[in-house]
């Protein structure tokens, strides 16, 4: 069988696994620093999750609030990620997003203006002042139709120098990579098949990014899209590279919860952003109860305090809404918990009684689309229903901060975006990820082109390898005594959901791993029927492998972390342990076996740790980091004073 | 709240295919794509459908619904009667892949041919500077999800393949006229290439492009026809100046249409007969052309059904 099958064969400099905000980022740097380059596209081009994101990008660029600067907005993500988040990426973010932003205006993208013809910030839970730069309410389409065109001008170029638009950098479009492919420990190329044709490809090439996002479609209630089931994180794992962070889960406070069919669906960040509150059956605004201590100095205590804010940002505390995203959601669910939800199972989220129509219209105009079309509701005259929907995955491939090459036993892989981990910690603040990915997605294409370019001799792609992967992804559809792919699908989701879920407990983890153990056995011998061309079924088939790995990393490493951090909460463990914010937990395979260990954090560079309060730190560090840093004060005031 | 409903479902590939019936079980508030996935689920795994985010933003899940071209996340059960049945076939004008897929590629390359944005070389980043007025009208088109129900529906090309090459489609009018209202692109001739090479001469806006938009940018008004006067307005042309006095304006006689590849004049009397008329002009693609004309009826326009055919019809 495997010998008769036909392989397209390619030779590249760098593969970019994914077509999202960091992965045409990545392609365009690899392909400006002269590299012959690959973008992979699991749907069409153009279509990739990002153009899901609708709040912002975020962006110390001050142009809204002149206090606003690098310092300030690293500040706000270590404490959105509860100080776990590898302080190095947070720096070069917090630093390196506002060249990134204006970049894509001489890509031609569009924002929104202030007054002063600079691009609009807007503000979000979790940032200090006012720092997202924004398009109403579809920033990643912005977003992804500036990177695609940026491509095409690029292939415009080409095509003038070289006669194709293919000559340099050329995008697969609906192109799956099943496999990545090693020489030693070296990366030597990535497999995969053609959607529509059902045809194998294999792709030669000495660096390869991964940037194939995150891993949502193992929750039944999703923001995410079909193409979101961990590939990435998957193949780095095979390929012998590490995963961190993986217990947490982002579950964004505001999705749709009606009709059911809907569920889960986004419900922008924006919308309280620009004013709009959240109210419980009995038309209380419950946030201000749920104020946690490590945030009680920079939140309103009362409502008018915090409806001041919006007009008067420098004398008043932000409204409770606009709390870290993992805040709210906790509270939302503990609301809906305590009997004083919504009719559908959420909560109301209010900008219908805060703003007016054509305001809302303006600001907001596809979440009044999409509640008009899909909900029968008019935002603009009543509330919305909303409640926590799986939405982002914290955890992904251990980098090097700097060049975003994978830890592990493996060279020439690098990962950027949501696949990556650690710039978030355990929480990523709304806005944080579009800047992530131009960020990381720009540093991430350059030094795998580096990486190339330093290379003595190309690794070589092994034909038994490739015959084992033809295998692989050929298995379901020779096998009739298989399940069906959807069906495990939703068992997966139902494990997932029901026990590694937003509130997580001791007993259910065990359990939803002895679960996930008998769904490995299943998985491994589901059947898909059909032939090869555009067949969903098998394409599932083949994703659900992946799925499962990572579930079971996710499902490890929250049974390990005994205590409540970020998107990680646990019922028999509710607080933030000082102890456990030095902990990386580190997943890696052992054969088929997901390997758990535990790995010190990096130690923050005093510059930076010294750009926080004393009393801020101490609600996050153990006694020793405390002493540790009075020395490094007293010390500075010496220093001073000589 | 759950009822058994009727789907036909288009199924085959470029050699042919048929609808195909179905009864699957329906509940509230769902869209048509909904059941698709439960078909899947159920009696129909490999059937093919592009989808992502379930929400009217990527623009992946453009299929014809009782013969118009919708989105099928965002086409509700509701909207058919309770006995309705709803038949789904895929686009058009794009030859079949499997099922629902169509191969779109068409529009990829349209894309590439469009000279991408000019900026200006004396004008760092970070140093833009831009009114909001100024960036709205641009932002209308930029709302585009690239969903391709307006190049589906158009006349121009839905039942004229030999029109491909030399048109681009509504699509790409409104990048054309994008880039041409951006404050700081540098290129002065969008409107010129926009007649000159992406057939724009061709529209006879009929703004059935308009009608389809999931995102109601109002293509024809705010796109089409300012690139098309403003070609008027530039090359003042004493015959054009007549035409509309003596014409309404949308039936302005554009004889000064070109097409470099076609490299002759292309009057609009030309490109308007049987561009309305979607009156089944004969196509290579023999098995699709056969069973459409058993399920949505060849000879109808997919947004109008009843319309006659004219020309300029929707151009008030």
């Amino acid at each position: 069988m495997t010998t008769t099958t036909r392989i397209e064969r390619h030779h590249y400099d760098v593969v970019v696994i994914g077509a999202g905000g960091a992965g045409l980022r990545a392609a365009i740097e690899a392909r400006l620093a002269g590299k012959k380059t690959a973008i992979i596209s699991k749907s069409l081009f153009g279509k990739a999750h990002t153009v899901m994101a609708e709040g912002g990008a975020a962006a110390a660029m001050g142009n809204v609030n002149s206090r606003d600067n690098w310092q300030v907005h690293f500040r706000d993500t270590m404490r959105g990620g509860k100080f776990l988040n590898n302080f190095r990426m947070a720096e070069l973010h917090a630093k390196e997003s506002p060249q990134r932003i204006w970049e894509l205006e001489t890509y031609g993208a569009l924002f929104d203006r202030t007054k002063d013809g600079k691009i609009s910030q807007r503000n979000f839970g979790g940032h200090e002042y006012p720092r997202l730069a924004h398009v109403g309410d579809r920033t990643g389409l912005e977003l992804i139709r500036t990177l695609q065109q940026k491509i095409v001008s690029l292939q415009q170029e080409d095509h003038r120098e070289h006669g194709s638009y293919d000559a340099r950098i050329k995008v697969f479009s609906e192109t799956t990579i099943t496999e990545l492919l090693l020489d030693g420990d070296r990366v030597a190329g990535a497999f995969g098949y053609y959607r529509e044709s059902g045809e194998f490809i294999l792709f030669e090439a000495p660096a390869v990014v991964l940037a194939t996002g995150g891993v949502g479609r193992s929750y039944k209630v999703t923001s995410n899209s079909w193409e979101y089931t961990g590939d990435g994180h998957a193949l780095a794992l095979r390929a012998g590279a590490t995963l961190i962070n993986m217990e947490f889960l982002q579950f964004h406070p505001t999705g749709m919860v009606w009709p059911p069919s809907v569920k889960g669906i986004l419900v922008t960040e924006s919308v309280r952003g620009d004013g709009g509150v959240l109210k419980n059956s009995e038309g209380k605004r419950f946030m201000f109860d749920y104020v946690p201590d490590v945030f009680r100095n920079q939140y309103a205590e009362t409502e008018e305090e915090a409806d001041r804010w919006y007009t008067d940002p420098d004398n008043n505390r932000r409204p409770p809404e606009l709390l870290p995203r993992d805040e709210v959601a906790r509270a939302i669910n503990s609301e809906v918990k305590a009997g004083r939800g919504s009719p559908a199972g959420g909560v109301f989220l209010d900008i219908a009684s805060r703003r007016s129509a054509d305001e809302i219209r303006r600001r907001l105009p596809s979440m009044y689309h999409q509640f008009k079309e899909l909900a029968d509701v008019d935002i603009t005259a009543e509330p919305m229903e909303v409640g926590p929907t799986c939405h982002y995955v914290m955890g992904g491939v251990e980098v090097d901060p700097d060049s975003g090459a994978a830890f592990g036993h493996v060279r020439g892989l690098f990962a950027a975006g949501e696949v990556s981990g650690g710039m978030h910690g355990s929480n990523r603040l709304g806005g944080n990820s579009l800047s992530d990915l131009l960020v990381f997605g720009k540093r991430a294409g350059g030094h795998a082109a580096s990486y190339a370019d330093g290379l003595a001799a190309r690794p070589k792609v092994a034909v038994d390898a490739v015959e084992a992967a033809v295998e692989t992804a050929l298995a379901p559809l020779q096998r009739d005594t298989g399940e069906s792919p959807y069906t495990l699908q939703q068992d997966l989701q139902a494990v997932m959901g029901d026990l590694v879920g937003i509130i997580r407990r001791e007993g259910e983890l065990a359990d939803a791993l002895v679960r996930l153990a008998e769904l490995r056995e299943r998985v491994a011998k589901v059947s898909a029927v059909g032939g090869r061309r555009y067949n969903p079924g098998w394409h599932l088939a083949l994703d659900l492998r992946n799925m499962l790995v990572v579930s079971e990393c996710t499902a490890k490493a929250a049974l390990e972390r005994q205590e409540s951090r970020g998107g990680h909460t646990r019922e028999d463990y509710p607080a933030m342990e000082p102890k456990w914010r030095q902990v990386n937990l580190v997943c890696a395979l052992d054969g088929d076996t997901v390997q758990l260990t535990r790995k010190p954090l990096p130690k923050m560079r005093p510059e930076l740790i010294g750009l926080f309060d004393r009393a801020e730190l101490a609600k996050y560090l153990t006694d020793e980091e405390l002493a540790d840093f009075d020395a490094l004060v007293a010390d500075a005031g010496e220093a001073d004073n000589r | 709240m759950s009822a058994k409903r009727q789907f036909r479902i288009w199924r085959g590939d470029e050699t042919g295919g048929d609808l195909q019936d179905y009864m699957v079980e329906v509940n509230e508030g769902e869209v048509v794509l909904d059941v698709i996935h439960r078909l899947q689920a159920t009696d129909a795994p490999d059937l093919a459908c592009r989808w992502n985010c379930k929400a009217g933003k990527c623009g992946s899940c453009s299929m014809e619904i009782n013969g118009k071209p919708r989105l099928s996340c965002m086409t509700r059960m509701s909207t058919f009667g309770d006995d309705e049945t709803v038949t789904v076939t895929p686009l058009r004008t794009f030859p079949v892949i499997r099922d629902l897929v169509t191969d779109v590629s068409f529009n990829y390359e349209k894309a590439r041919e469009t000279p991408a944005f000019a900026p200006p070389p004396d004008v760092a980043p970070g140093d833009y500077r831009m009114q909001q007025v100024d960036v709205e009208r641009s932002q209308e088109f930029r709302k585009c999800i690239e969903c391709f129900l307006c190049q589906n529906v158009c006349h121009v090309i839905r039942d004229h393949e030999e029109n491909k090459q030399a048109f681009s489609g509504p699509r790409y009018f409104i990048r054309a006229a994008e880039l041409d209202m951006h404050p700081l692109d540098t290129r002065t001739d969008r409107k010129e290439y926009a007649q000159a090479e992406q057939g724009l001469g061709f529209c006879n806006i009929t703004k059935c492009c308009t009608e389809v938009c999931p995102e109601h940018i109002k293509i024809t008004d705010n796109g089409i026809i300012p690139m098309k006067e403003r070609v008027v307005d530039r090359r003042y042309d004493p015959l054009v100046w007549l035409g509309s006095k003596i014409f309404r304006r949308g039936e302005t006689p554009q004889t000064s249409v070109t097409t470099a590849r076609q490299g002759s004049a292309t009057p609009s009397s030309a490109t308007r007969s049987g561009i309305h008329s979607h009156a089944g002009a004969p196509t290579t693609r023999g098995p699709r052309r056969r069973r459409r004309a058993a399920s949505t009826g060849i000879g109808r326009c997919p947004t109008r059904p009843r319309r006659r055919s004219t020309t300029g019809a929707g151009f008030r």
